[in-house]
């Protein structure tokens, strides 16, 4: 009985944590955002290297076997460095082959995934809110599919599909076949680019167990965007906490001034409780599949309307400059809007968790 | 991590569950009901259910760390509808600070009379000029002879009206002592005596459970002081880490949802249970999120700091977090209350739902709470500066200074 990470799980948390340290990621980071480049490759390497995209994956198909809760840590670490790279579709779209595929599905797709030879991601909602697996219209027609789907993350880098369908089915979707096609608007967080994509009689492969498979990838993409809104939020926090303390008006430092000191304390006493948040909903996926969609929905929706309010306090505590381009406050603070509507708006995933309680 | 409820846990559960069959209720034969319940207390401590983090030698049952069990054991006692195990002033304070700082014989003579509640507790801590400012306390302890000689006035002590002993912090080193922190002890005393005076203060709720105290050459002996003398200010402010006092208030929180839930089932609205909006079922998952965020960041901490890793600074955040957690409880209820919320005590006359007195006084009760034990500000002083390093208010300590005060 215990609630700690381990040895292991503190080492692999402390190694990703040095990868993307700030002065190594920061510059790669603001090249996105500068238009310089449309995403960090050079991270997403280290991060191959490092076996980031093996973690979940069996070590039959070629990755690590381990569980949520080390993807969970470095999803923490993802979050709070605002690396430009596809980690989300990605580990989505190997989460639900991992939990739906046949031993053949897993065996094709994989292997590739885990090696990081091949970049996945997850086409699921059809906009306004459908990022329910009850809420998937599309259907497929034999082994083919047509239709719109929105908000794919890294869309356009993607050369793997999972694709949510009626009935919370799933299917693989290879971008090389053919009838795929993407177009993209300017998103707002343009560390993980959205957009939307056209399927016209793409060759669709279903999951052997999609409908179950597809609610563990909503619990899983939960989980994640909680840990990365934690990780977000420590770090735009520590950049107001920074500049208060170097900041000088009237005289003195602002972190001199009791009402910047209480907003800081405001700010810290909402974001350290949901790390044991993002924790449980991480471990129950892991260990207590029975509570994971109650934990998961639950820690999605506080540590991203947290991850919210205070990227905006915080962006608010640094002054005009929080509002320029060149200042990074502006990349936590999309961030943070990403989490708060990516895979369900708090109110409905609130609503949710309160379905399953004997409420 | 591993919250596993396995097998270890089931037949704990069951043992548990026999003892509670064979021990409760008592024959009347053993006394009356508070005597009973104190003899079923006696018996779970003896088999290892309550008193868990206090050694066996001073009458706990010193029990491993185990928040699982802790758990069972709630459960099943609330389920058997047995006697709780009650976190007051001298479990929850007093023992603690005996078992860090106290001397042996100090641990000997008060850990075991104050487990059994034949001592029970108040805390001396706030003067009518020292309130947040706790470090400009005047009350006076002189030591003559073989005793302290205390002159002076506390105020806002819960209890002591009805409890008899009491721990004080008083002034025990010169006046121009500085830092004035440095000059504070803490102090345990009988209020039994002709040189203390109480009058009970009435409460915004009715009720009188505060007190003014006043010291006229009181008494006590002079090896009543915990921790050494001028170290008052580190014994009072000690961080408890253990299972009590870090559940007490999640296990409180996560009752008063169900509680909510409850009063929400019975109050209609537009002619449905008022629990069937969704906005209202969004707005208890976020309390339950809040509830989960607290009980897991405590977990945590105490897994860590149980195996000696540094576990940061969540312990320092809870009080704050869960005062502003009632008060998200309370707008709730306040909604949910309407026109019973302009009655004392609603439900309990021929107007009103039953049971909406306990939430007019909990909206009352929060504010108490936020303003008791360190006040909100006060805690977000010691957060910004504990938890984020920033600097101390220069405020008043360019006024004392002005003033040519000891800081």
């Amino acid at each position: 009985m215990n609630f700690r990470l381990n040895e292991d799980q503190q080492q692999l948390q402390g190694t990703i944590a040095r990868i993307l340290a700030t002065d190594r990621i920061q510059p790669r980071t603001r090249a996105v955002i500068d238009g310089k480049k449309a995403w960090d490759e050079e991270t997403w390497q280290e991060l191959i290297e490092f076996g980031l995209t093996g973690i979940v994956v069996p070590e039959e198909n070629g990755g690590m076997g381990m569980s949520l809760i080390e993807l969970a840590l470095c999803a923490e670490e993802l979050g709070r460095s605002a690396a430009a790279v596809p980690f989300l579709g990605h580990v989505l779209a190997t989460i639900a082959i991992v939990e739906g595929g046949s031993a053949a599905q897993k065996a094709k797709y994989l292997p590739g995934l885990a090696s990081g030879e091949m970049i996945g991601s997850v086409a699921l909602t059809e906009g306004n809110d459908t990022w329910a697996p009850e809420d998937w219209q599309m259907k497929p027609d034999g082994d083919a599919i047509s239709g719109r789907k929105r908000n794919v993350p890294h869309g356009e880098i993607a050369q793997l599909l999972v694709v949510g369908l009626e009935g919370g089915a799933l299917g693989v979707i290879e971008v090389a076949n053919g009838g795929v096609s993407c177009e993209s608007f300017e998103p707002l967080d343009l560390t993980r680019p959205i957009c939307s994509i056209d399927f016209d009689k793409a060759k669709v492969d279903l999951l052997e167990n999609g409908p179950a498979a597809a609610v563990r990838m909503w619990d899983a993409a939960l989980a994640l965007l909680s840990a990365d809104a934690y990780g977000g939020s420590w770090k735009i926090t520590e950049m107001a906490r920074d500049y208060v303390q170097v900041r000088e008006a009237f005289g003195a430092r602002l972190s001199e001034f009791q009402a910047i000191k209480h907003q800081m304390a405001n700010v810290v006493v909402e974001v350290e409780p949901t790390r044991g948040l993002y924790w449980f909903a991480a471990y129950t996926f892991a260990n207590m599949p029975e509570k994971a969609t109650h934990a998961a929905s639950l820690a999605k929706a506080q540590t991203a309307e947290v991850y919210d309010k205070v990227a905006r306090m915080c962006t608010e505590l640094h002054g005009g400059i929080g509002f320029t381009w060149e200042f990074d406050a502006h990349i936590y603070l999309k961030r943070a809007i990403f989490d708060l509507a990516w895979g369900g708006r708090p109110q409905r995933l609130f609503i949710r968790a309160a379905a399953l309680t004997d409420w | 991590m591993d919250l596993s409820y396995s097998q270890e846990y089931e037949e704990y559960r069951a043992e548990l569950q026999a003892f509670l069959k064979a021990n409760w209720p008592l024959p009347e034969s053993l006394g009356d009901l508070e005597e009973r319940k104190e003899e079923f207390r006696r018996r779970a401590t003896g088999a290892g259910y309550m008193n868990r983090a206090i050694p066996k030698e001073y009458g706990g049952s010193e029990q491993p760390l185990d928040f699982l069990k802790g758990e069972i054991i709630r459960e099943e006692i609330k389920k058997h509808g047995a006697p709780t195990e009650e976190v007051h002033i001298g479990t929850g304070r007093v023992i603690p600070v005996l078992l860090a700082y106290g001397t042996q014989e100090q641990k000997d003579y008060w850990i075991p009379p104050t487990i059994s509640r034949e001592f029970m507790w108040s805390q001396g801590y706030s003067e009518p000029n020292a309130g947040s400012d706790l470090a400009a306390l005047k009350t006076r302890a002189e030591l003559v002879g073989d005793k302290w000689i205390i002159n002076g006035q506390k105020i806002w002590s819960s209890g002591a009206h009805k409890y008899p002993y009491m721990v004080v912090l008083v002034r025990t080193e010169p006046e121009d002592v500085a830092p004035r922190h440095a000059g504070i002890s803490y102090l345990l005393m009988d209020l039994r005596q002709p040189g203390v005076e109480i009058r009970p203060i009435k409460q915004i709720s009715g009720e009188p459970e505060f007190n003014e105290v006043f010291f006229t050459n009181a008494e006590a002996p002079a090896d009543a002081i915990v921790g050494g003398r001028g170290n008052g200010w580190n014994v009072s402010r000690m961080l408890l880490r253990y299972e009590r006092a870090a559940f007490s208030g999640i296990n409180w929180a996560d009752s008063m949802i169900q509680r909510a839930v409850k009063t929400a089932r019975a109050t209609m609205r537009n002619g449905r249970p008022a629990i069937e909006d969704p906005n209202l079922r969004a707005d208890l998952a976020r309390l339950q999120a809040r509830a989960m965020a607290m009980r897991y960041s405590a977990y945590r901490d105490m897994s860590m700091e149980a195996v000696g890793e540094p576990s940061g600074d969540y312990m320092l955040m809870q009080k704050l977090y869960l005062t502003e957690f009632l008060l998200k409880l309370d707008d709730i209820t306040r909604d949910l209350l309407a026109d019973d919320l302009m009655l004392l005590k609603p439900g309990e006359g021929a107007d009103g739902l039953k049971g909406n007195a306990k939430w007019v006084d909990a909206s009352l009760q929060t504010l108490k709470i936020r303003i008791a034990g360190g006040s909100s500000n006060i805690q977000r002083n010691i957060i910004g500066e504990r938890a984020l390093g920033l600097p101390r208010d220069q405020v008043g300590v360019n006024a004392r200074k002005d003033r040519g005060a000891a800081q």
